[in-house]
């Protein structure tokens, strides 16, 4: 497993209220799954995202990554596991404006310490690789949508990480784009790439290989606990 | 081979990794500064004006210091003085009542002075012995209470005083006691306007005398009135005229500027066979010099502490822009964080980022403050030291230093998720 959550619990406190947004989640990931989180608004699908993604502390539990505890891991070192292991991409892009794709898709690499020369080798491989091998130069307001979205997958994959997570990815694209984004996903899951992804859309779930449903902070269904001993006698 | 070759790469990729990451850094802040240029140079105002008033005002202030020095060279770095008691008191400074008082009891004697003269023929070229007195001048209608200054002749080369027009009185005209008298040109003007004041006569309390030169001008004259507003008369003549017998200073001119000190023992030994340690000081112009300077600088570094309080302010301003600069790039930090950049990191970015624009800012006032120096020198003596540029340089890094690192403890603190979710 990649992945494992054990009895993961994350509490907000609102006010006086105390709000359980993940409650006692347990949940493996196998390498070279690709899983839709689901649920409606408030299930705490996008708080397992945070915590998953080592964005966010659990307040109880533990976090395994590739078979090591990372419960524990302080403010640095989460940011370097980020960094080294974990490719984001979000609903909102969140591209750096004014700043070109290629410098966009080479952030991740400058924080790895990398020299200029091989971020910017690899940066232009990855945008050659989502198609945009033509836009190299092009800052986000010169480019669409879509074209925004592909960059944003270029850089969640400049690092190689073990796990991409992708946060609602075609909730701000046109049926089109979305598409395109949808392709390139299965594209990467078919190369290899462990993908877990956050949406709200019925068609987009559709693509991964298993649906998992939240509500009220606890996992409501797993169409892919089947398929988990299946890829365990594949090993 | 290949292996080798990516395993080398490898190595030097690994290598990089420690020391890319400031000069990067140092990019990431040097292109967010750049991106807001407007608001980047009215954030640097405050300390282009802070650095360049700074370095303006000490500059005019050690411009000064050195113009009194050049003033105090015309007067002959070569001079020494011989005074009676000490005139530079218990505490410094100089004038002042004790030598008033010293000089009332005769101490100096023309005998000592010859001595002097006689027995340091190697180090002491000539010398001159000087005394006070105080006459009422009156020319036509024109009456002034002046300063009697009796000197010998040789104080006209052993100060550098030449007669402007007309001519100094002779040896023989000194021992003769006659009524002769050289003006200094303030007093001259004071009395004869423009009527030229050579072999005109001049009464001194009532008995005339010769008018014999004018004095060039010479300025000057600390603690007490300006050596142009003098009246040189004959020692001899002030002695047996002016109910004086007092000898008020030995003035010496040393051969060469490095002989000073040997000249002072020499002085002081000669001296010593007569007098009491006490009984007599020998100074020469630096000891003067040291005392001005000393109140000069006292005035320059008040005069850049005000103005240190505008770099302060400026100081204030790139904390105040920072502190905004941070809140709206909430969601760049956020993303930063989320894509790996540490706390530490997001601080360096910041506070790289406050420094160059106090850096920049205090370059600037910098270029400004040496063209302003430029400006006034025709006017006034301003001179640009290293010292206050390093001073402003360091300053104002420290500025942003100091006013950066509370917006960047700000940005590293951010939760990456609170980060993302800012709208």
């Amino acid at each position: 497993m990649v992945l494992e959550l054990r009895n993961v619990s994350k509490h907000y406190k609102l006010g006086d209220t105390l709000i359980k947004a993940l409650d006692e989640v347990s949940l493996g990931v196998d390498e070279n799954e690709f899983i839709a989180i689901m649920g409606p608004s408030g299930s705490g699908k996008s708080t397992f995202l945070q915590v998953a993604s080592m964005l966010a502390e659990p307040t109880s539990g533990e976090i395994l990554l590739k078979g090591t505890d990372v419960t524990q891991f302080d403010e640095k070192q989460r940011a370097k596991l980020r960094n080294k292991e974990i490719g984001f991409v979000f609903q909102q892009f969140n591209l750096l404006a004014r700043t070109t794709a290629i410098d966009n898709v080479a952030l991740p690499l400058l924080y790895a310490g990398y020299s200029s020369s091989y971020r910017t080798k690899q940066a232009t491989e990855m945008l050659h690789m989502v198609g945009l091998g033509d836009r190299l130069q092009n800052t986000p307001a010169q480019l669409s949508g879509g074209q925004q979205q592909r960059v944003a997958i270029a850089r969640a994959l400049v690092n190689d990480p073990t796990i991409i997570f992708a946060d609602e990815p075609t909730g701000n694209l046109d049926s089109k784009s979305g598409e395109d984004i949808k392709n390139l996903l299965i594209k990467l899951n078919n190369n290899g790439k462990t993908i877990i992804m956050v949406t709200h859309e019925e068609d987009v779930a559709e693509i991964a290989k298993r649906q998992i449903v939240f509500k009220d902070g606890h996992v409501l269904s797993d169409s892919g606990t089947k398929k988990a001993p299946k890829q365990k006698q594949k090993k | 081979m290949s292996l080798v070759i990516r395993a080398l790469k490898k190595h030097q990729n690994k290598n990089r990794k420690n020391n890319m990451n400031f000069s990067s850094i140092f990019t990431i802040a040097l292109k967010a500064i750049m991106l807001n240029k407007a608001r980047s140079f009215l954030t640097m105002l405050g300390v282009i004006i802070g650095v360049g008033s700074v370095v303006l005002l000490t500059s005019i202030g050690t411009g000064l210091q050195a113009y009194v020095s050049d003033q105090f060279a015309s007067l002959g770095v070569n001079t020494l003085y011989v005074v009676p008691g000490n005139p530079f008191g218990e505490g410094g400074g100089f004038g002042g009542e004790q030598s008033v008082i010293e000089s009332t009891r005769p101490i100096l004697r023309r005998r000592q002075f010859n001595k002097v003269i006689r027995d340091n023929r190697s180090v002491i070229k000539d010398g001159a012995v000087t005394g006070i007195g105080i006459a009422d001048a009156a020319y036509g209608t024109v009456t002034k209470r002046v300063t009697l200054y009796g000197v010998t002749p040789s104080y006209a080369t052993v100060r550098n005083t030449k007669a402007e027009t007309g001519r100094w009185y002779t040896d023989a005209e000194d021992s003769k006691a006659e009524r002769a008298v050289v003006l200094g040109p303030g007093i001259a003007e004071e009395l004869f306007g423009d009527i030229d004041p050579v072999n005109k006569r001049v009464q001194l309390n009532g008995q005339a005398y010769t008018v014999l030169g004018v004095l060039e001008e010479k300025g000057g004259g600390f603690g007490g009135p300006s050596f142009d507003d003098y009246v040189y008369i004959p020692l001899e003549t002030l002695f047996k005229h002016f109910d004086t017998e007092l000898i008020d200073s030995f003035v010496f001119e040393v051969r060469d500027k490095d002989d000073i000190p040997a000249a002072i023992t020499a002085i002081e030994d000669t001296m010593l066979t007569e007098l009491e340690e006490d009984e007599f000081t020998v100074f020469d112009q630096s000891d003067l010099l040291e005392t001005i300077n000393s109140i000069l600088g006292v005035l320059t570094a008040g005069l850049g502490g005000i103005a240190a309080i505008s770099l302060v302010v400026g100081g204030i301003g790139i904390m105040n822009i920072m502190l905004v600069s941070v809140t709206e790039r909430t969601r760049e930090i956020g993303l930063r964080k989320a894509l790996g950049a540490t706390p530490r990191l997001i601080l360096l970015q910041f506070l790289i980022e406050a420094s160059l624009l106090s850096v920049i800012g205090g370059l600037i006032g910098l270029l400004i403050a040496y063209l302003g120096s430029l400006a006034i020198q025709p006017y006034f003596p301003a001179r640009v030291t290293m010292e206050a540029v390093m001073l402003a340089f360091g300053v104002s890094t420290a500025v942003g230093l100091v006013f950066g690192v509370a917006p960047a403890r700000r940005a590293a603190k951010l939760s990456p998720i609170e980060a993302l979710r800012y709208e």
